[in-house]
């Protein structure tokens, strides 16, 4: 049961990681991996200012506002000086772990006797007793839920649309009269502004921040994004971002599984090996609108 | 009234492989005319078509729209008075939304993108209204997504799509080029009627020479970034496919080939 609780806790968290990467990968095209360094980033942001005793809840707000800002870096890296995508985002991966060093000081800062949102008097208080060791998990869903509504409600804006339509075909944009880099660098921002959002989030569910947990984020989110697009694809009726959720949960659920047969220092092998198995079975491949002509693209 | 005064256009300037495409290149288009171009491969229509449009910068010279000066406007603010086809048909509209969709992101063209919502429920009606005079029944499957759509159908949507909110200049490159004959034939009808509708300038590179013959009002044929044919009016009206061939035969035959 624990161990259930635990996949769970884990993998709605990671989830609204994954809806950051759907963002980036799926709905622009765009090999972000700010991921590795934006996840700790709202980690050291949350441990950082719960130390110093900000009321919790705001260090979601600060810690989304942190990865939106380095996601805009990106962004700007790659749209203002041309660097290629892939570049952009290994740059700010590299910058960003020595602003997390200076932003929680150390390269690990225990919270164990911090108040979180997890642990405080009014969270305690919610409820009768018997759903204590669940208050956890619900707090996560509730998190992971509304981040997944109001993601689903801005893709029906009309910026929202404007954002699906320059992965899809940034010419589009062009000929709308809109600088289609302003919008890549708004995708940036939301996307890493809700992985900094999930890494706040991890950092107060470990009550922990470790300087090296965004090892390795990308590919958990991807892997995700991967399972929950390949697996639902054929359910009309499911939203994308729901399904990458689940696919977040399954991940996590193997890992768990495979885990447990193996010594905790394979766990990045275990993970490189998942996420390998999981390409080749969704057999996924990256269709650009650019390379195709017209009527292939529909198979 | 669109101008192109002396306009310098090189390909990989300062290397070995520097070509100069045009030369003191000058072009004057009036409001209202539906230019057709013509020309081989290499002669500079397309490059013409992007310089217009600022998809690539030029040397020297000035590109003007009714005297203003836009040379140094980016592509992308241009475009507010301009509506591009493009030959290959998946870059006119995005795959991955549907119809509807489309029409709303079309609509608002050169608006503000905001946080209200996407699709405006009172336009539905009017987008299928639109879309009913393609006939190609596509008001009925508003909720398709445009991948799912042939070429041809895609092509008359892109069409559709860049003139929907009031332009200037309607740019047309190859817009037939990649169709089989008889949706080219729908859609180059499809293009006369939209341009006599909304009296739009337009220019059409074309490489089918009964098109350029056909419709339009003014026809250039290009050679080695120069105006070798330039034609409007009654003139136009009397130019045959056979005279077309003569020019790039003599041209052939300058060439050494």
């Amino acid at each position: 049961m624990n161990l259930v609780i635990s996949i769970l806790e884990q993998g709605f968290i990671y989830g609204i990681l994954a809806l950051g990467i759907y963002i980036t990968y799926k709905i622009l095209d765009f090999p972000d991996l700010t991921v590795d360094g934006s996840f700790p980033l709202g980690a050291a942001i949350s441990a950082a200012l719960i130390t110093r005793g900000m009321n919790p809840y705001l260090t979601l707000l600060v810690s989304f506002a942190g990865g939106a800002l380095a996601g805009v870096c990106t962004g700007l890296i790659h749209v203002k000086c041309k660097v290629r995508d892939l570049l952009s985002g290994i740059i700010m991966m590299t910058a960003l772990w020595t602003v997390n060093l200076r932003i929680a000081g150390t390269s690990n800062v225990p919270l164990f006797s911090q108040k979180t949102i997890f642990r405080n008097e009014w969270i305690q208080g919610i409820g009768p007793e018997a759903i204590a060791p669940y208050r956890t998990l619900l707090l996560i869903i509730v998190l992971t839920v509304i981040s997944k509504v109001l993601l689903d409600l801005y893709l029906q804006t009309k910026s929202g649309y404007l954002l699906r339509a320059v992965g899809d075909n940034d010419k589009l944009v062009t000929s709308l009269a809109k600088d289609q880099g302003n919008v890549k660098i708004l995708g940036l921002a939301i996307a890493n502004g809700l992985v900094a959002l999930a890494g706040c989030i991890f950092c107060q569910e470990e009550r922990v921040f470790e300087i090296s947990m965004g090892t390795g984020a990308m590919v958990i989110g991807l892997a995700s994004v991967i399972i929950g697009t390949s697996m639902f694809r054929n359910l009309c009726f499911m939203k994308t971002t729901t399904a990458v959720i689940i696919g977040s949960i399954l991940y996590k659920a193997c890992v768990a599984i495979a885990i447990r047969n193996f010594e905790p220092q394979d766990m990045k092998l275990i993970t490189a090996v998942l996420f390998l198995i999981v390409l080749v079975i969704s057999m996924e491949r990256k269709k650009k609108v650019k390379k195709n002509a017209g009527t292939e693209r529909h198979s | 009234m669109l101008e192109l005064k002396g306009i310098h256009k090189f390909y990989n300037p300062g290397t070995v492989n520097e070509m100069c495409l045009f030369e003191d290149f000058n072009l004057k288009i009036n409001q209202g005319e539906f230019v057709s171009v013509v020309g081989s491969n290499g002669s500079g229509k397309t490059s013409m078509l992007n310089i217009i449009c600022g998809s690539i910068p030029v040397e020297d010279g000035q590109i003007l729209i009714d005297g203003k000066d836009i040379t140094k406007e980016k592509e992308y603010k241009r475009n507010r008075k301009i509506g591009r086809v493009y030959q290959n048909p998946a870059l006119g509209t995005c795959p991955e939304m549907t119809i509807l969709e489309n029409m709303s992101l079309a609509d608002h063209k050169g608006k503000f993108f905001g946080l209200t919502r996407g699709t405006n429920k009172a336009r539905v009606d009017f987008y299928r209204e639109q879309l009913r005079q393609l006939n190609l029944g596509l008001e009925d499957k508003m909720d398709t997504k445009v991948g799912a759509l042939s070429g041809g159908q895609r092509q008359a949507m892109a069409l559709l799509m860049s003139t929907l909110t009031p332009i200037e200049f309607l740019i047309l490159d190859e817009h037939t080029a990649a169709l089989d004959p008889k949706t080219a034939e729908l859609i180059m009808e499809l293009t006369d009627q939209i341009v006599k509708e909304k009296k739009l300038t337009t220019i059409m590179v074309t490489h089918n020479l009964r098109y350029a013959v056909e419709y339009g009002n003014r026809l250039i044929m290009m050679h080695q970034g120069e105006c070798v044919i330039d034609q409007a009016g009654e003139e136009k009206q009397k130019i045959t496919i056979d005279d077309i061939l003569l020019k790039f035969n003599e041209i052939s035959i300058e060439c050494g080939n």
